[in-house]
């Protein structure tokens, strides 16, 4: 019995709010259906890491984290599967698009101004990139910087992804008139070719590598998930990325992010902080694209809906999407799938850029 | 009790991270927003003339 008492006597108040949290991400995941597959297991594991003499922490959950986060392992293959699930065909057709997806990093590093108010730098750059608004970006650069927060930003890169759809719209109606809201942008359907398809996964790895190095791994890995779907002879490779790997690394990544959910690395002022600066990254980004975009409409003929500069967050697809939705709202005839979608995956590639410039700053 | 000085410690220690208050930081880190976006708006600029070039190659004709 006393061993019982011992036991139960071991939970702190820390302990059981943290457990909370891990309910609530678990309630967000299944009642809410936000992002429920990193979520989840997140969730899940928030609790096994904060039950008292836990053996789950310091065995299998720290063996995951250090086989797969510690060294940037789970983020990188992820984006295999990412990389196999994109289409870039939109932005093929239209590449003067991804001026918009690179103006929508503005977050970033508006954040990072921000941040280094209150942190050192190395942990100011590391929460800036949750305005890359993508979560294996944000974990890779976190860990490879040595950043203490890992867990907060990882929680705050993935709450904010799912809660795009709430966060973007009255930003964008801000900054936009109706007028400027209702601007249609016919699309042009081009076809392009499987050639132009296999080299650009390539010439943007080699491109991108080359003036930022330390993005060579998260372009790298991006874009051999993307030729493997467009090289046409390794389709059940390219279904297996996108399906079995993806699903496999997110439930591997989801439940060994926990082991940075412990009360004593979570339950600070810090982290409430970090929440707020994530905010302030996402709505800052949204901001971004928003206002280049009328930028360029002061100089072109060919007015440009400035909604569609708010899906260069690289929140794929739910960026595009929430853009196209606004513009049916406004305008029942006016399309602008294919040119927010097309934006959202140059936000993609920009997102992975920024975070290499960030590791090339400050690592 | 027990919980009111837990609750008083974790107090304590939250004031005692390692976060602080400095101002003169952001200016400080404007450059670093200046490098940023530029060095992006030059990689992306680079990678759209790619883009265009390969079109341009491999386009069906």
């Amino acid at each position: 019995m006393d061993i019982l008492y011992k036991n139960l006597l071991a939970f702190s108040w820390q302990d059981m709010v943290m457990i909370m949290i891990g309910c609530l991400l678990i309630y967000l995941a299944i009642g809410k259906n936000m992002e429920p597959s990193l979520l989840l297991p997140m969730g899940f594991g928030t609790i096994l890491v904060n039950i008292p003499f836990s053996d789950a922490l310091h065995g299998p959950i720290a063996a995951l984290y250090n086989a797969g986060i510690a060294n940037e392992l789970f983020p990188l293959l992820l984006f295999i599967g990412i990389g196999a699930m994109i289409d870039f065909g939109p932005l093929l057709t239209n590449p003067k698009l991804m001026f918009f997806g690179a103006a929508a990093q503005f977050g970033i590093f508006f954040t990072l101004c921000m941040a280094s108010v209150f942190f050192p730098t190395i942990d100011a750059a590391s929460i800036a990139i949750i305005g890359a608004a993508d979560g294996p970006t944000s974990i890779a650069v976190a860990n490879t910087l040595g950043s203490k927060y890992v867990g907060a930003i990882t929680v705050a890169a993935y709450s904010y992804m799912a809660l795009v759809p709430i966060i973007q719209p009255p930003v964008i109606k801000l900054l936009t008139t109706k007028k400027e809201r209702m601007i249609r942008m016919p699309y042009e359907q081009k076809s392009v070719s499987k050639m132009t398809r296999i080299m650009f996964p390539i010439i943007i790895t080699i491109v991108a590598s080359a003036i930022v190095p330390q993005a060579t791994a998260l372009i790298g890995f991006l874009m051999f998930g993307n030729l493997i779907r467009e090289c046409g002879v390794l389709d059940s490779l390219s279904e297996t990325a996108q399906k079995v790997l993806a699903n496999l690394i997110t439930i591997f990544l989801g439940i060994s992010v926990a082991f940075n959910m412990t009360s004593e690395q979570f339950l600070k002022v810090d982290t409430l902080l970090i929440l707020g600066l994530g905010l302030i990254a996402f709505i800052v980004d949204t901001a971004g694209g928003v206002l280049f975009a009328k930028f360029i409409n002061l100089f072109s003929k060919k007015k440009i809906n400035p909604m569609i500069g708010a899906a260069g967050i690289s929140a794929f697809p739910m960026s595009g999407r929430i853009v196209h939705k606004m513009g049916l709202e406004e305008d029942p005839q006016n399309f602008l799938l294919m040119h927010s979608i097309g934006v959202n995956v140059s936000g993609q590639i920009a997102s992975v850029i920024a975070g290499g410039i960030i590791l090339n700053l400050f690592s | 009790m027990n919980l009111l000085s837990n609750a008083m410690l974790f107090a304590t220690a939250s004031a005692t991270q390692d976060i602080f208050f400095e101002l003169g930081n952001f200016i400080h880190s404007l450059k670093y927003m200046g490098i940023g976006m530029l060095v992006i708006f030059v990689v992306i600029g680079i990678i759209i003339f790619a883009i265009n070039l390969i079109n341009y190659l491999f386009s069906e004709r």
